[in-house]
């Protein structure tokens, strides 16, 4: 019997091999905590009765959420987590590097065949190297920072099979968009999705983190794409048989096989104020808008900042259009310094921050209110998240974004 | 766990998220006593005021959804809500509540049988009796049930480490 990605990354895991449904305890090969949960993750540790940690060199902790902080009290996160770094040894932090799910591949943390856990939902972005990550609780944490281990349930696989060419305004982002409306919200609970195709194949380890990150918002517990030469050069390894197995087998058993052909994508937007709310861009065509936001961990890679400017090159953000930028870590704000991309976006009158979390869960700068209207790159657009409850947040990809920036409404890229 | 309570129902409808639970701007709070007067706030205001010890709320699909933000079950027990029955809830809510000792029941056919204010009996992976009508519930898996029955995660890992008995 054949097995999926998901099921030969943790059978080969345990020593035996699973399937859905079975419950085994897991090694985990690394996690990563971030400044928000900290606090807590160091007071479970400690009420639990662990002493040290299973294994320093593992654990990775990010600043991210509230760099710079913006509230007195979120100063308090950063010295809970110097405390703990200081009496249990960790290893490998980053204080104002960037977001966490771009630093946990980009700064080499995780491999293909991995199984990685982290205190975020979006943790499931490390699929895109062909990695079992998902997001956990502060509780679970602790637990895993005692012991190495965790107990999961082997998920069922979702497989989508992706061919053909998209069109040239069509991103990643609106693939993933298109599906997380095919899928529902709560479409693949519990269960794992797995990406393949001509048009995966030859999309970048960039544009997939895109799918594998949002992949939550179908309820998935982790997205798998096939580790191939682009993720060796990514993850700097040599490709050897471990990593080429990573595929599903042709006798596998899937819960449902989804097929898309890609000439059919067009620009999506995820509308208010839910992300399964999925409509062509040009049925809101000419609505007007007030701010627009192009970054997070979903689309704040180079290649997305490249599209943005590629829109807005020689023109202007619409009067009374706030267009912000937020590159997903440092290293892709010094790409984007050095080959121009932000010259180019400064011109064009783009507000460019830090990398950081902030806009993306309303926590700093660039707040809306009542009846505004933000056209966003990021994977939430739930009630509330960038401001007031009366705000409507629409997510689009980077080109889609950067058109209705310059445009002042929304408009097909 | 042969357990049976009653308790009043307050209804939420589908897809509740956890920035609705809570959101992000109030997760910085010291404790979950700071953060619970602010649950839901997003979509009702004034209703972590109205919830009283003992109530129950009774929700649709994938509640709890968005964030793996723990605080989104532990202010639900903080503000005294005995379970939450919903048609289905999202994965890592669902480990959080467990791991927090927050009963969780699904069920597809009360949300619609129910109206706010009313009275549910449940009898703990059994049935929920509503209006003399009885809606048969699963047990949970033996480890969850291990888990819920140390008094959370937090219990079984001091037992594993000699702390508690």
């Amino acid at each position: 019997m054949g097995q999926t990605i998901i099921e030969k990354i943790i059978s080969r895991n345990v020593g035996h091999a699973v399937r859905p449904g079975d419950i085994v305890t897991v090694n985990v090969d690394r996690v990563m905590i971030h400044d928000i949960f900290i606090p807590f993750v160091a007071d479970k540790f400690e009420e639990m009765g662990f002493s040290k940690l299973w294994d320093p060199n593992r654990v990775v902790l990010i600043y991210d959420h509230l760099v710079p902080a913006s509230q007195v009290d979120d100063t308090r996160h950063f010295r809970v987590g110097n405390a703990f770094v200081e009496k249990y040894g960790l290893m490998h932090i980053h204080r104002s590097d960037g977001i966490c799910h771009q630093l946990m591949t980009e700064a080499l943390y995780v491999k293909p065949g991995d199984i990685v856990f982290g205190t975020d939902s979006h943790t499931t972005t490390y699929g895109c190297v062909g990695a079992f990550s998902s997001g956990i609780g502060y509780t679970e944490m602790a637990s895993i920072l005692g012991t190495g281990t965790l107990w999961i349930k082997v998920p069922e696989t979702i497989r989508v099979e992706i061919e053909g060419e998209l069109p040239a305004n069509v991103t990643s982002k609106d693939v993933i968009l298109t599906l997380i409306g095919d899928l529902r919200a709560d479409g693949a609970t519990y269960q794992a999705l797995e990406f393949c195709g001509d048009t995966i194949e030859r999309m970048s380890v960039a544009s997939r983190m895109t799918m594998s990150n949002m992949a939550v918002e179908a309820g998935a517990k982790c997205a798998l794409f096939t580790p191939d030469e682009k993720t060796a050069e990514y993850c700097e390894i040599e490709l050897t048989e471990r990593e080429r197995s990573l595929v599903g087998d042709p006798d596998a058993s899937y819960v449902r096989t989804i097929h898309y052909r890609a000439e059919d994508f067009v620009p999506v937007l995820a509308c208010p104020s839910q992300v399964d709310n999925i409509h062509p861009v040009s049925e809101f065509a000419g609505t007007a808008i007030d701010q627009v936001f192009i970054g997070s961990c979903t689309n704040g890679r180079l290649e997305d900042l490249q599209r943005a400017a590629a829109v807005l090159k020689g023109k202007k953000v619409a009067p009374f259009v706030k267009l912000i930028v937020t590159p997903a870590s440092r290293k892709i704000y010094n790409q984007a310094l050095e080959d121009g991309t932000f010259a180019v976006l400064a011109e064009a009158g783009a507000i460019i921050t830090h990398p950081s979390c902030g806009l993306c869960c309303g926590r700093t700068g660039g707040i809306l209110s009542d009846g505004e209207r933000v056209v966003a790159t990021n994977n939430r657009n739930f009630l509330g998240r960038m401001g007031t409850s009366k705000v409507e947040i629409f997510l689009a990809s980077p080109a889609t974004a950067a058109a209705c920036a310059a445009a002042g409404k929304i408009v097909e890229p | 766990m042969s357990e049976t309570f009653t308790g009043k129902v307050w209804t939420l409808g589908d897809d509740i998220d956890t920035d609705i639970i809570i959101p992000t701007e109030y997760l910085a709070l010291k404790t979950v006593q700071d953060m619970a007067p602010y649950a839901f706030s997003p979509l009702r205001p004034e209703l972590a005021a109205q919830i009283q010890p003992g109530d129950v709320i009774v929700a649709g699909k994938n509640f709890g959804c968005g964030s793996s933000r723990e605080q989104a079950p532990e202010i639900i027990k903080a503000l005294g809500v005995r379970c939450v029955i919903a048609r289905s809830f999202a994965r890592i809510f669902f480990r959080n509540a467990i791991n927090n000792g927050l009963l969780l029941i699904e069920n597809s056919d009360l949300r619609d049988a129910v109206t706010e204010g009313d009275t549910i009996e449940v009898c703990v992976g059994e049935k929920i009796v509503h209006k003399d009508r009885e809606f048969p519930i699963a047990s949970l898996p033996q480890n969850l049930m291990d888990i819920l029955n140390a008094g959370g995660l937090v219990k079984a890992m001091r037992r594993l480490n000699g702390l508690e008995g």
